[in-house]
């Protein structure tokens, strides 16, 4: 690492590191109240793949402090940006990465045209334009729209941004800063292990140097510019970011005709929390936008372009695994998932009914590819999730519907029959969930799995032993993966169907009668589900408000309904029901 | 001689030539009138481009239907566009030819009734303009409902029976039964011979179409029959000999499809009237598709 002193514009000096020498420059801007030692980890990934240099803003760590309020206007921080990629950047350009504050005086250096040709690109991570903050106010305030929903979406951002008001005092924001907030952001730091350089020794002051930041800017906050981002920008943001909300870029498709928004698992401080996820999106920009005419950007970042899908959809950009998807309850739900905006990857045994599947869901409007997986096959599901992160990075959605039927009493009921039920049942949603969730895990995502139990995992129907028990344990599995993930984000959800007409009674084995007898229980199932005629849709429904809302169990039938609540209320008779012999001897 | 008779229905002075026997040489009027719909359909939507009507679709097949001798109907002849060609609506007035005009990549489907000298046709024809994937399937998928209505109905199976089949197959197959839409939910009606009156409508149904069903229901169904195939119970009979328009109607979403055409059913046997038809053609030149 190089240190060196710029003197800018107006002669207040910076420190500046350059951490390596190789490739595009990539610049790194901190917030407030940090220095630049709030990189360390993302510079310790990014050396060696590119020019790294870190600053310390003015005001900030070793870097100086301009004389008067004037010093922190946008237009001052976007001539020290300048000035700093002139001294380091051979070529005169950088690729600019900004958090929170870094972002948000990012953003208005982004809509200058004087900054177009200096500024490569730009990745925002925790931060926001006061533009797109004050266009919300105004968009959302305004007398056309829905009153609550406007109210709720300002309330969303501005309950994040109650302090900026506050700073505006002329006294008080010191009074402030040393009775609540410092503290407040203190503790906030504190989920982020502290370490040598972060919070940085000069916290204090910088906290109260860095309210001039505010009281220099915001009026832009009530004056909103609609001005036009320039370089190709991605915003990264986490889903527990308790400063910055989506609603915040809402224009973003409008204002930039090059832009990517990233949703992760995470608070705010995620150079520090995720700085391998920083780097990875980083450097996918960067190559993005440094190579390649023609080429295809890395898949993750495509798949975050504001531009695709319908923004209205709640799935829009997001990618979906269905097993089972060829058939039944598999296939609505890829269906239903695909017209809310998902891209399919359809699984299934069936490759027939698997293109039948991804022709409907292509018909809706999005993507759909067909994998030919034996789901019980633990190296044919690791080649799968291999392919489905190389194609399109970790999926947001995965649904294990891939299961068979068998029937036929406990002592019939062979070795093989038990090892062919757990493969699919049992040890297809092992697969799917542990392979995905580690995507998920790595990729910072937070995703849903939904398993597909059953109303028999809390039901001891006899003749269907092996079955039940696969769908009971898919019941347990669910529960403790949910009760795991949710450290990571990640929703988990068990649905028990019930009786519903798939077409799984036409292909379920009968074990312990012969041909004759199997094909007329398979006959009499049959006609009972379809006299039951309750549609694989309505699962699918079931299933894509579990994810939305992140439900743990869901019976779907009335009649699953009715046993969960009889399972826990009367174990005896539900036992004794259970008992009853439906297909006769 | 084979004879297919709807004989439980008793002379009728206004339409005497409708209810006797049935022998080959009136298969052969209902087998060329057929056709001659058929051709109808097809030089109709030869000529459907971007921007037509369902209006003027339905009236250029009475306008080709005029031109080759043909002035009644059984009923108007239909036109549906777009996602009207999966009949989701709740009006059944919307059921008529409306001003949606045709675009790139949306199907269609033509359904026309000719009567000529007391033979019926009643066909429906469904093609697309440009490229539909889910269309094309669509189309594919029929062969396989042809093939299941003539089993079911050969086997002897109740027509309630080989209704259900179709629900079930077109479940499997990923689609919504949309001849529910059709009035009475019927997959089928009978068609038979009419009398001569002039031509008189209401609400597009032809008086003599709907005074056949009628009559034959008057009599059919005290006689255990229903002149209407449906799902209910009056159709759980055995197939009664006669000629049945057999029109399955599938959709996926906003995209539908059908075919309509003649089935005759014997005593003890059934068969399609004929088998030179622009659909049954198409599927023989292509290798079936695995179905669901």
């Amino acid at each position: 690492m190089t240190r060196q002193t710029v003197a800018t514009t107006d002669g207040v000096s910076l420190t500046v590191d350059v951490h390596s020498e190789d490739g595009p420059t990539v610049v790194l801007v901190h917030g407030y109240p940090d220095t630049s030692r709030v990189w360390d980890e993302v510079v310790a990934l990014l050396v060696g793949r590119f020019r790294v240099v870190t600053y310390d803003v003015r005001g900030a760590g070793d870097s100086g402090v301009p004389d008067s309020r004037d010093g922190y206007r946008f237009e001052q921080l976007a001539a020290d940006l300048r000035t700093v990629i002139e001294a380091v950047s051979p070529d005169g350009r950088a690729h600019v990465v900004g958090h929170d504050w870094g972002g948000i005086q990012g953003f208005e250096a982004a809509t200058m045209p004087e900054m177009a040709d200096v500024m490569a690109s730009f990745t925002c991570i925790g931060g926001g334009s006061f533009d797109h903050a004050g266009r919300l106010l105004y968009r959302h305030l305004s007398p056309s729209r829905h009153p609550l929903r406007g109210l709720r979406a300002v309330r969303k951002q501005f309950t994040r941004s109650w302090y900026i008001l506050g700073f505006q005092l002329p006294v008080l924001p010191e009074a402030i800063w040393n009775s609540g907030l410092a503290a407040r952001i203190k503790n906030l730091l504190e989920a982020v292990e502290p370490r040598e350089g972060h919070p940085a020794e000069t916290f204090e002051q910088d906290g109260i140097n860095g309210i001039e930041l505010y009281r220099a800017n915001l009026g832009r906050v009530f004056r909103p510019r609609r001005d036009h981002v320039h370089p190709p920008t991605q915003v990264i943001l986490g889903d527990k970011d308790p400063f910055a909300s989506v609603e915040l870029f809402e224009e973003l498709p409008e204002l930039a005709p090059n832009a990517w928004l990233r949703v992760v698992h995470g608070g705010h401080w995620l150079p520090r929390t995720h700085p391998g996820l920083l780097a990875n999106a980083i450097t996918e920009l960067v190559e993005h936008v440094e190579h390649v005419e023609g080429a295809d950007p890395a898949p993750e970042l495509e798949r975050a372009a504001v531009d695709r899908h319908d923004r209205d959809l709640p799935f829009h950009g997001k990618v979906a695994v269905v097993t089972g998807a060829g058939n039944g309850i598999g296939r609505a739900t890829a269906i239903a998932l695909a017209e809310r905006g998902a891209d399919i990857v359809v699984v299934d045994l069936d490759e027939a009914a698997g293109n039948r599947t991804a022709t409907f869901v292509r018909h809706l409007g999005v993507r759909a590819g067909v994998h030919v997986v034996d789901v019980s096959d633990a190296s044919a599901m690791e080649a799968l999730a291999k392919t489905v992160l190389e194609e399109h990075g970790a999926p947001d959605i995965v649904v294990n519907s891939a299961g068979i039927g068998i029937t036929g009493s406990f002592l019939d009921t062979r070795p093989g029959d038990w090892e062919r039920i757990l493969g699919v049942n049992l040890w297809g949603v092992i697969h799917g969930g542990r392979l995905f969730a580690q995507q998920m895990v790595d990729a910072g995502r937070p995703g849903h799995i939904v398993n597909l139990s059953s109303g028999l995992g809390y039901t001891p129907a006899r003749d269907l032993s092996a079955y039940a028990t696969t769908k009971a344990a898919v019941l347990m599995l669910s529960e403790v993966q949910r009760n795991e993930l949710a450290d990571h984000g990640i929703g988990v959800s068990a649905i028990c169907p019930g009786i519903v007409d798939t077409g799984i009674t036409d292909r379920t084995a009968h074990v312990g009668v012969d041909d004759e007898e199997g094909d007329r229980r398979r006959r009499m199932t049959s006609e009972l589900y379809r006299r039951r005629s309750y549609g694989p849709e309505k699962v699918a429904a079931a299933i894509v408000d579990a994810v939305l809302h992140d439900r743990a169990v869901v019976p779907v039938t009335p009649e699953a309904r009715f046993g969960r609540i009889l399972s826990r209320l009367s174990p005896g008779l539900n036992r004794a029901l259970a008992r009853t012999d439906i297909l006769g001897r | 001689m084979r004879e297919t008779s709807a004989s439980s229905a008793s002379p009728d002075s206004r339409a005497r030539s409708a209810s006797r026997p049935l022998l080959d040489s009136d298969l052969d009027g209902f087998r060329s009138l057929q056709q001659l719909a058929y051709e109808c359909a097809e030089a109709v939507a030869a000529t459907l481009e971007p921007g037509v009507t369902e209006i003027e679709a339905a009236r250029a097949q009475r306008d080709w239907m005029r031109d080759h001798g043909v002035t009644d109907f059984f009923h108007l002849p239909f036109a549906w566009f777009g996602d009207r060609t999966a009949l989701r609506w709740r009006n059944p007035l919307r059921f008529f030819p409306t001003n949606r005009r045709l675009t790139d990549g949306m199907p269609f489907i033509l359904d026309i009734a000719p009567i000529r000298d007391g033979f019926t046709a009643d066909i429906g024809y469904a093609s697309r303009l440009g490229d539909n994937e889910v269309h094309q399937q669509l189309l594919d998928d029929l062969e396989a409902h042809r093939a299941l209505i003539l089993d079911g109905v050969r086997s002897r199976a109740t027509f309630r029976d080989v209704y259900r089949s179709v629900d079930r197959l077109a479940a499997r197959q990923g689609y919504d039964v949309r001849h529910k839409a059709y009035p009475g939910a019927v997959i089928a009606h009978q068609v038979g011979r009419v009398g001569d009156s002039p031509p008189r409508f209401v609400l597009g149904f032809g008086l003599k179409g709907l005074g056949l069903l009628t009559r034959t229901a008057a009599e059919s169904i005290p006689a255990g029959w229903n002149p209407l195939w449906n799902g209910t119970k009056l159709s759980d009979h055995a197939p009664p000999p006669g000629l049945w328009a057999v029109e399955p109607h599938l959709a996926f979403k906003g995209v539908g499809a059908k075919f309509e055409e003649i089935l005759v059913v014997t005593t003890d046997d059934a068969f399609w009237l004929d088998d030179d038809l622009p659909h049954v053609r198409r599927w023989s030149s292509t290798p079936a598709v695995a179905s669901a």
